[in-house]
């Protein structure tokens, strides 16, 4: 039927300019992104870098996940054009169910996400985030809020954090739990009531962060390529643990960069 | 009084100092920025917003010194970042002191859907173990059947909605489509409905979609036809979103003086929304009309 098949083709990167195999640390961090959503998950995707990594893992390995924006949009197919805003129109033509805030939140209360996308001003060692406000009482900075990222935090069957690397954003303890993680460490999530799973990685852009299955402390599981443990717990202000079978990240495949740069051709998010 | 008037007209008689507003409802999309910016040419003082997320229109508004108090999850420019005033107003009591009650997405449109209902509260899930669970809109509850604790979220019910939509008729009867956010929470939860819509249509085309129908007239007070009244948001099969609007406005918000020439410039100095669409120019509204029809399969109602 035409009336419902798309109006445009996607537009298609430039690449003469760019050498496929010279990637931005942004641009890895959209492939670890992708690399996080398995076939035929629901995610909530939010916006900027976890967007186009849900356009990656769609175009390569999870041909099935199905995209879910708060403002009350599913995709299973990536957006039409880029865009700035989960509410942008091209997000919603050719959309697979537009609904209100409350039907998709209501998804994810009921335990039908599987994974959601958050970050933060400030991360911690438990993976709590704080968007609320940073500083001290004669110095606060107010920040936007939570926004949908609370929700997630507490609901969604797992969480992967992203966000700059950075030591004044790696803090032992935030000051505002606005998206809690594993609160003080283990027990304390199902003391609380939460009933979603926590995070299950940080993607950073100096390396990719699990939590230890017992004690719930982040640390590190790989370093990004040209990056070394020391400079991570430099730019980290508590003593960040490592992982006994510390790698490195896996360097990007071409068809990794190449589905990156079909989605942001410009750079708008990834240079 | 009928229920078609001007903007002006609609704002002048619908909205009071003091009243509390809810704005924002679909999210990014559908935000009625005309009806704000004329709130800010009537100088209505002393509001309390209501929003999930407001991008960039409350900054607007507190930097005017219309606002007093905020009640929502996010206060920012969705795509630029920090909103300017919102911080000068919560850090430096610039232009005035901003009381701020923070809630989630999903604790507003719960807090909404109570109101709606007509309960004193719902309860859910969310939110366990956040640090903002602790202010007055939310307790703990016990499940009565299995004990189980949860959180309540008390009912959320501003005083008026005011809501862009595409195409409304005479009586308020709207059809909206795309990303809905709370719209029709906040709708039902609300006092009384101000709309803006794009184009008035007969009462017949209303009632050949009733699924379409955002709510039943009755509950709407005024409706205002403002052709690109979400500008620069993005109103889905009539206008695009105009990004650069967003980004000039974060640079020059950055000090109040700058902010002072954007308000005079974009709101203060336009004569209403006709002046605003005129200094926007010919060029730039082309720019923003969508690309082409996106037409929808039309559905049979037979019977």
């Amino acid at each position: 039927m035409e009336a419902v098949e798309a109006s445009r083709p996607f537009r298609i990167a430039t690449l003469s300019l760019r050498k496929p195999m010279d990637y931005t640390r942004r641009e890895l961090m959209v492939i670890a992104a992708a690399r996080e959503i398995r076939d035929g998950e629901r995610v909530f995707v939010g916006m900027r870098l976890p967007l186009l990594g849900f356009a990656v893992a769609k175009e390569l390995h999870a041909p099935n996940a199905i995209g879910i924006f708060e403002s009350g949009v599913l995709r299973d197919w990536p957006a039409l054009e880029p865009i700035f805003t989960m509410s942008d129109p091209p997000n919603v033509a050719g959309a697979l169910f537009c609904c209100g805030l409350i039907e998709v939140m209501s998804l994810l209360q009921s335990g039908r996400v599987e994974m959601g996308f958050i970050g933060g001003a400030e991360v911690d060692c438990h993976g709590n985030l704080n968007t609320h406000w940073v500083g001290d009482d004669g110095r606060r900075l107010r920040l936007p809020g939570s926004g949908g990222a609370a929700d997630i935090a507490t609901l969604a069957g797992r969480c992967v954090i992203i966000m700059n690397h950075e030591r004044r954003r790696f803090v032992p303890r935030v000051q505002y739990v606005t998206s809690p993680g594993y609160g003080d460490g283990a027990g304390w999530r199902e003391r609380h009531g939460l009933p979603g799973g926590g995070p299950s990685r940080t993607i950073s852009s100096l390396g990719i962060f699990s939590f230890d299955p017992v004690t719930r402390e982040m640390q590190i599981e790989s370093y990004h390529p040209g990056v070394t443990v020391q400079e991570i717990r430099d730019e980290t202000d508590w003593p960040l643990k490592v992982a006994p079978d510390v790698t490195e990240t896996p360097e990007p495949s071409r068809d990794e960069i190449l589905a990156v740069r079909k989605y942001d051709p410009e750079g708008v998010w990834t240079s | 009084m009928p229920k078609l008037r001007g903007l002006r007209e609609a704002i002048a008689e619908e909205i009071e100092d003091g009243m509390s507003v809810f704005m924002g409802a679909a999210l990014e999309s559908l935000i009625p920025f005309a009806a704000g910016y004329e709130i800010i040419r009537q100088r209505k003082r002393d509001l309390t917003l209501m929003t999930t997320i407001s991008d960039m229109q409350f900054d607007q508004l507190i930097g005017a010194d219309c606002v007093s108090r905020v009640c929502g999850a996010w206060v920012g420019n969705v795509a630029a970042g920090l909103g300017h005033n919102y911080r000068r107003a919560v850090e430096r009591r610039e232009p005035a002191p901003l009381a701020v009650e923070n809630h989630s997405n999903f604790s507003m449109a719960l807090g909404l859907k109570a109101a709606a209902m007509g309960v004193p509260f719902l309860p859910t899930r969310t939110l366990m173990g956040s640090d903002f669970r602790e202010e007055a809109s939310f307790a703990d509850v016990a499940c009565p059947f299995t004990d189980e604790n949860l959180l309540a979220v008390r009912a959320v019910k501003p005083d008026v909605a005011i809501l862009h939509v595409q195409r409304a008729d005479e009586e308020g009867n709207a059809h909206v489509w795309g990303n809905l956010g709370v719209t029709q929470d906040a709708a039902m939860a609300a006092g009384k409905v101000v709309l803006t819509c794009e184009e008035i249509v007969p009462h017949e085309v209303i009632l050949s979609d009733p699924n379409r129908t955002l709510v039943p007239g009755f509950l709407v007070a005024a409706v205002a036809c403002v052709p690109l009244g979400s500008h620069p948001s993005p109103t889905q099969g009539y206008s695009r979103r105009d990004d650069d609007f967003y980004f000039d406005y974060h640079a020059q918000s950055r000090d109040r003086a700058g902010f002072d020439e954007w308000l005079e410039r974009w709101v203060l100095g336009v004569d209403g929304h006709d002046g605003y669409v005129e200094r926007l120019g010919g060029e730039r509204v082309a720019r923003l009309k969508p690309d082409g029809d996106h037409m929808a399969a039309p559905v049979s109602y037979g019977y």
